[in-house]
């Protein structure tokens, strides 16, 4: 019979100083959302609309500020597609994940977006050291469930944070949602969120939560968590990794700012 | 016997194909008919093809004579559309809506009172996905386990058609998410199958990377999932870090944890370079995997919840189709990558790992040896790898069909693709490896107690994307 404890003491320290204090957000490599460079893009040139397969890009009608494409984060899969198709370098990778944002309009690419403010507010602070989420799949592929699930692995260890997983939604703050909302999850869903007391919030995790993602617009889904019950937070990806998660958690609690503005990372 | 499945090759015709595996290293045999009236079910005699042939009605409202369990699959009891989602008339962009729903459960005759019935889902404890369970029972007894795993159904499959095939690639990947590469990778190869695509070497050896590199972090998520079941806490840790290390060698292999955005029809969409470091890291990694599968298997309280836990007698998991590893626990020795060759398994010898006892200690040993022959099998890859092209373009040919396959980490998973006249993807089947071993699941829970449940149904490590598309 094997010393478990013994072995586990033996590992030393597993889990990552980040994001508390510097150190390894363990996304060394990880590709995030292409990243839009309008004074690059070209007129006459439709090719990273035509292969998105999300329509997360799409042509302006009419001239306007900050380029001729319509740039919608919160629709993207980050598949990478455009980034390839481009011709002259207007949509490149990135590794720009931490995407979570309070207000949808903030997905959406604008010029001149208003510079971050440092963390502020006082609405959730007797939640700050102690929220309590669940979660609930209505329809996904089981690839953010899979990032949801890594985040209480030792490496990120989301007990330290004052953030747990709880069964009941009655116990819960706040309801995690993954998946497109499929027309047989929408009641479930619903009635989840009815069970948890108030003051209560919302978090769409993943662009199926957020849009609809690939499987929007079928006889079975719908588009994602909006107008289904209300979102507090959105936090596209495909899927979303479990820093990025972590960073969207910590500023809905207001322990870290908002990274992106107008569709961009404005540090 | 594989699957049945159903496509429309010209208006207001219905085709039924029927793909069975006969003999290894033979091409699948397909056979078709195009039924005018309903078709008697072979459910009595192939028991898995049930659930094909309930699909097949669900979706295009095609009835079975005889079905032995003719109520609705895929749609939601209560769903009942006027139109079937796969008819042509099925309005674009209407979403399915639910009446009450009942449920069919069977009657037990005797001692109703004491019979009591547990309802557990959708929505479960814990960060899982979406399936209700059913449970008739008495104490701690087990009598009998109703499955309903289609709350997540996103009609996935209706989503590739008119889809460009190139695109198409990205919702594959998408349809089971721990699967991305198995999914993509049997899509991939079923439109280079119909098109005469040859995929050059180098990415052909690359694929057999990625592939293994996937059954890699899924197996070991498995290892951390049945450790939280059997309540060994240290093991569970040991077990999700070390899914963590795969997933961040995943990512700085491809940009992607779940090695997404990298398949392409025709060969790979960039070239990798796991040479020079890839090698020594999954070295580390094999070394603590040892370590802590040795553990494991001298853990008398692990041992004790998976020994006789769950068993699936072989001729239970051959009727029923159970697949992957959960088929090579019960002692039937198949496994696509040895039978059916596809990328350069056929250049990469490897053993396939079989245990006899059909319980749940024998399919978590199936995986344990599949870790080891994947690291084994990646490291090959690196020492042999090809220099050149990764690509080759692929002229799609209208009319043209083909069908693809790739033992992903659950087993057998086929996507079958026909294209019409105009070159677009008319109809995409898939069949999926979770499809198969939820079906045989429940025969290894009638007749047993509460307390062994939740145990193997982690031995058995199912996904229900996977299943319900």
């Amino acid at each position: 019979m094997p010393l478990w404890t013994l072995f586990g003491l033996l590992e030393g320290r597993q889990t990552t100083s980040w994001p508390l204090a510097e150190g390894n957000d363990g996304q060394s490599g990880v590709i995030g959302m292409p990243r839009y460079h309008p004074d690059l893009c070209r007129e006459g040139c439709e090719a990273c609309a035509e292969v998105c397969p999300t329509g997360a890009i799409t042509l302006r009608p009419g001239p306007g500020e900050g380029g001729r494409l319509d740039v919608d984060y919160g629709r993207c899969v980050v598949c990478q597609l455009c980034t390839e198709a481009c011709p002259t370098g207007a949509m490149t990778p990135s590794s720009d994940w931490a995407f979570g944002v309070s207000n949808r309009a903030d997905l959406v690419w604008r010029v001149h977006p208003e510079p971050v403010k440092a963390a502020q507010g006082t609405a959730r602070r007797p939640f700050r050291r102690s929220l309590h989420i669940r979660h609930v799949d209505s329809g996904s592929c089981n690839g953010c469930e899979s990032e949801l699930q890594a985040l209480n692995n030792p490496f990120y260890n989301l007990h330290r944070l004052g953030i747990f997983f709880t069964a009941s939604p009655r116990f819960a703050d706040l309801l995690l949602v993954t998946g497109p909302v499929t027309y047989a999850m929408r009641e479930p869903l619903r009635a989840t969120y009815e069970a948890m007391p108030e003051p209560r919030w919302v978090m769409a995790i993943g662009t199926c939560a957020v849009s609809g993602g690939v499987a929007e617009n079928g006889y079975a889904c719908g588009h994602g968590s909006e107008g289904v019950i209300p979102v507090d937070v959105y936090l596209p990806g495909c899927p979303p990794n479990p820093a990025a998660i972590i960073e969207a958690l910590l500023m809905f609690l207001k322990r870290s700012p908002q990274r992106v503005r107008g569709g961009q990372v404005v540090d | 016997m594989q699957m049945v499945y159903a496509w429309r090759p010209e208006p207001g015709q219905i085709e039924l194909r029927y793909v069975a595996h006969e003999q290894p290293l033979e091409p699948f045999s397909v056979w078709s008919c195009r039924p005018s009236k309903p078709v008697p079910s072979l459910a009595r005699i192939w028991p898995l093809l049930s659930w094909y042939e309930r699909e097949v009605t669900d979706l295009f409202g095609f009835p079975f004579q005889d079905q032995p369990q003719p109520e609705p699959l895929v749609l939601l009891a209560g769903a009942e559309p006027a139109v079937p989602p796969f008819d042509p008339t099925y309005p674009a962009g209407v979403e399915l809506s639910v009446k009450a729903s009942k449920i069919a459960l069977p009657e037990i005759a005797g001692a109703e009172a004491a019979v009591q019935l547990l309802p557990f889902g959708p929505v479960r404890a814990d960060v899982l996905e979406s399936a209700e369970f059913l449970f008739l029972y008495i104490g701690e007894a087990i009598l009998h386990l109703s499955t309903r795993l289609f709350f997540k159904h996103r009609g996935m499959e209706k989503r590739f058609e008119g889809t460009s095939p190139e695109q198409a690639v990205i919702l594959a990947e998408r349809v089971s998410g721990v699967g991305t590469i198995a999914h993509a990778l049997a899509y991939c190869q079923a439109v280079e199958a119909a098109s005469n695509c040859v995929v050059p070497p180098r990415a052909r050896f690359l694929r057999v990377l990625l592939a293994e590199l996937e059954r890699l972090y899924n197996h070991l998520h498995y290892f951390g999932h049945l450790c939280h079941t059997t309540t060994l806490k240290v093991g569970e840790a040991e077990g999700k870090l070390l899914e963590e290390r795969a997933k961040q060698l995943n990512g700085r292999l491809t940009g992607s944890r779940l090695l997404r955005g990298v398949l392409a029809l025709g060969g790979l969409r960039r070239d990798l370079s796991p040479q020079g470091w890839l090698s020594a890291e999954l070295e580390r990694l094999r070394e603590a995997f040892a370590g802590y599968a040795a553990r494991l298997e001298e853990t008398d309280s692990y041992l004790d919840r998976l020994i006789t836990t769950g068993p699936l007698k072989r001729e239970v998991a051959f009727e029923q189709g159970a697949t992957g590893p959960i088929e090579r626990g019960s002692g039937i020795d198949r496994d696509l990558r040895r039978d059916h060759p596809y990328a350069a398994y056929a250049d990469l010898p490897f053993k396939v790992a079989l245990r006899d006892a059909g319980d749940a200690h024998a399919r978590a040993q199936v995986r344990m040896d599949e870790v080891q022959s994947s690291i084994a099998l990646v490291q090959q890859v690196i020492d042999r790898l090809p220099d050149g092209p990764i690509r080759e373009p692929c002229e799609i040919v209208p009319r043209s069909e083909g069908l693809g396959w790739s033992e992903s980490p659950r087993g057998t998973l086929f996507y079958a693709v026909h294209f019409d006249a105009d070159a677009n993807l008319a109809r995409v089947k898939i069949k999926s490896p979770s499809f198969s071993n939820w079906r045989a699941f429940p025969f290894t829970v009638h007749q047993t107690n509460m307390m062994d449940y939740a145990i193997n149904e982690a031995s058995f490590g199912l996904t229900v994307a996977g299943c319900a598309r």
